[in-house]
């Protein structure tokens, strides 16, 4: 699955339970903004109906490495990818030229780390995504948005308030109806980018607990400062430093017994 | 140290008033501010008294104006004949040439002026914005005379071959340059509000696989509502108070009318026409202007504030 020589250094510590199956993998992916190299070489995987956190030091291209799964860097000029990201079952090259971007954020949805509602009512900015694939007929959007907003645990909260403006929800809602919105298309994975770092503590409980939820359907990766958050949503996490993945394995592995020293030193709060 | 903390007063009471030489204020620094804040004072105030004067001399004039005329026949007739010796005074036939040739403008401004601003805002590469910007605003700077001009002179006959009948002085023609005049302000305008629409929105719905245009349709434009709004009613307000394009190229009969293809007078055109011509001070007909000019500021005051209001109205907090 890793053939590549460091293959041994980010495979999981210690393999308990059988690998589940892969959606994704990245081969030695390099990535570039401009001059600066902000991915160097990174081999992952990322296991299928999983939670794969990405942690590390600001500026160690946690966030980058997120955001070529869902090819948000072509949005800017001067970026440029250098290897792959294959998903599965497909076996295809997400960062490949003829593959299209847009069918890439079809399949791979996207949470940002400050709430981003469109200025529309709720239903719109859940249902905006479908509307976007050319969906129509109002039973069609009106049941995909309830089982969306279900699905965000926020129905029971707006159900009566369908048709008010997105931003006048709170801080906590507003991020859950970005999940909504993400979830409305069936996304294949789903990025989280520091989903909580704009919220207060409850607001960041019930996201937590909503990604937990969330991984029975779909496949998560998710950036975040907070290493209590890591071990706490995820499955596997990965430690990255200046643009190289250090080490990848199971949460309570990497936690409880990293591999690497460079690992112990950032999760135990001696650096970074 | 000690001594105060045992001569602390119980809590409630209130410490004896000295005040310590640092913390005293300061005569000099006081008079220094105080002389910047009445500068600055002073040259906002110069805008409101020549405001507030316009206002008052429109106003006086216009009551000297309206006691001969009576008000209900200024807004009714519909006649415009003050020089004649059987005068009218029917505001509503210079206002239909001021609001149809504005209308006509703003069915060119709007969607060039919109369309431009998606394009630079949204589509435009950097190199094409930087080359393409200045451009735009060198159109805002061409004189309004050189318009009129243009107006009379090259579309008055491109638009004749398409349609004979159409005379040489028109609504249209000059309707459709005050358009091409406007659309500068209104791309611009628009084009700030959307640029400040911020790239978090647009990553949302572009992550959500929407299109370029997609996203500049459905979620820029909207959430720059405001800042568009802002820049139409600009272009409204430089629409009703443009003057040189309409006396050059629509000609300077008073007409009750509002089908474009045909010469009228508006309330700018007028007034140019009067204070040009040879009419003795304080005559009715030398009021009519101040009459005219009143409408004009109370037109350009409506939209200002139907302006501020969609502002308030439409204000996306994003």
């Amino acid at each position: 699955m890793l053939g590549s020589g460091n293959a041994a250094a980010i495979a999981p510590a210690h393999v308990d339970a059988p690998l589940p199956p892969l959606k994704a993998e990245t081969r030695d992916l390099h990535f570039h903004y401009g001059k600066f190299q902000a991915l160097k070489g990174v081999e992952m995987p990322v296991y299928e109906n999983k939670v794969t956190a990405l942690i590390g030091p600001s500026g160690c291209g946690k966030s980058t490495l997120l955001r070529c799964f869902n090819r948000m860097h072509d949005l800017y000029p001067g970026n440029r990818y250098d290897g792959q990201i294959i998903l599965h079952p497909d076996n295809t090259d997400l960062l490949a030229d003829d593959v299209d971007p847009i069918e890439v954020r079809m399949r791979v949805s996207m949470v940002f780390q400050k709430p981003n509602p469109f200025p529309k009512s709720i239903y719109e900015n859940v249902a905006y995504g479908l509307r976007v694939r050319g969906m129509k007929g109002k039973n069609a959007l009106d049941e995909k948005v309830e089982e969306s907003l279900k699905g965000a645990a926020l129905w029971d909260e707006v159900k009566n308030r369908l048709n008010e403006v997105g931003s006048n929800l709170s801080g906590g809602q507003q991020q859950r109806l970005c999940i909504a919105r993400a979830l409305a298309t069936d996304p294949e994975i789903m990025l989280f980018d520091e989903p909580t770092s704009a919220l207060d503590p409850i607001a960041t409980a019930s996201i937590e607990e909503l990604v937990t939820e969330l991984k029975k359907k779909v496949t998560i990766l998710i950036v975040t400062h907070n290493m209590q958050q890591a071990a706490r949503v995820s499955d596997y996490t990965a430690y990255m430093y200046l643009g190289e993945l250090v080490e990848f394995g199971q949460t309570d592995h990497l936690f409880f017994k990293p591999k690497k020293k460079e690992t112990e030193d950032y999760i135990t709060g001696r650096f970074g | 140290m000690n001594s105060s903390t045992t001569l602390r007063p119980p809590l409630g009471a209130r410490l004896p008033p000295v005040v310590s030489e640092r913390l005293a204020k300061k005569f000099s620094r006081n008079l220094k501010e105080r002389a910047i804040e009445a500068v600055l004072f002073l040259a906002a105030f110069v805008s409101v008294v020549t405001t507030a004067g316009i206002v008052y001399i429109l106003v006086k004039e216009s009551v000297v104006f309206f006691a001969e005329v009576p008000l209900w026949l200024f807004l009714t007739d519909t006649q415009w004949t003050p020089l004649f010796d059987d005068a009218h005074f029917g505001i509503m036939v210079l206002l239909s040439g001021t609001i149809t040739s504005s209308l006509v403008a703003l069915c060119v401004a709007i969607p060039l002026g919109t369309t431009i601003a998606v394009y630079l805002s949204e589509f435009a590469s950097p190199k094409a914005r930087e080359i393409a910007k200045p451009i735009l605003e060198l159109l805002a700077g061409v004189p309004t005379i050189v318009y009129g001009y243009f107006a009379l002179l090259f579309v008055t006959p491109l638009l004749q071959a398409i349609y004979p009948s159409l005379p040489g002085f028109n609504l249209l023609s000059a309707g459709i340059v005050m358009g091409i005049m406007i659309v500068p302000t209104v791309a611009s305008i628009s084009e700030d509000a959307m640029r400040a629409v911020p790239m978090s929105l647009r990553e949302g719905s572009f992550a959500m696989g929407a299109t370029r245009l997609q996203t500049a349709v459905n979620v820029v434009v909207p959430a720059a509502i405001s800042g568009i709004a802002a820049a139409y009613i600009l272009g409204v307000s430089r629409a009703v108070g443009e003057t040189m394009i309409l006396a050059v190229a629509a000609g300077m009969q008073p007409n009750l009318t509002f089908n474009p293809t045909e010469p009228a007078a508006t309330i700018t055109a007028y007034i140019v026409q009067v204070a040009l011509g040879d009419l003795p001070h304080g005559s009715v007909g030398y009021q009519t202007i101040f009459a005219a000019g009143l409408t004009l500021m109370l037109l350009t005051l409506f939209f200002n504030l139907i302006g501020f209001w969609m502002r308030k109205r439409y204000r996306e907090a994003y």
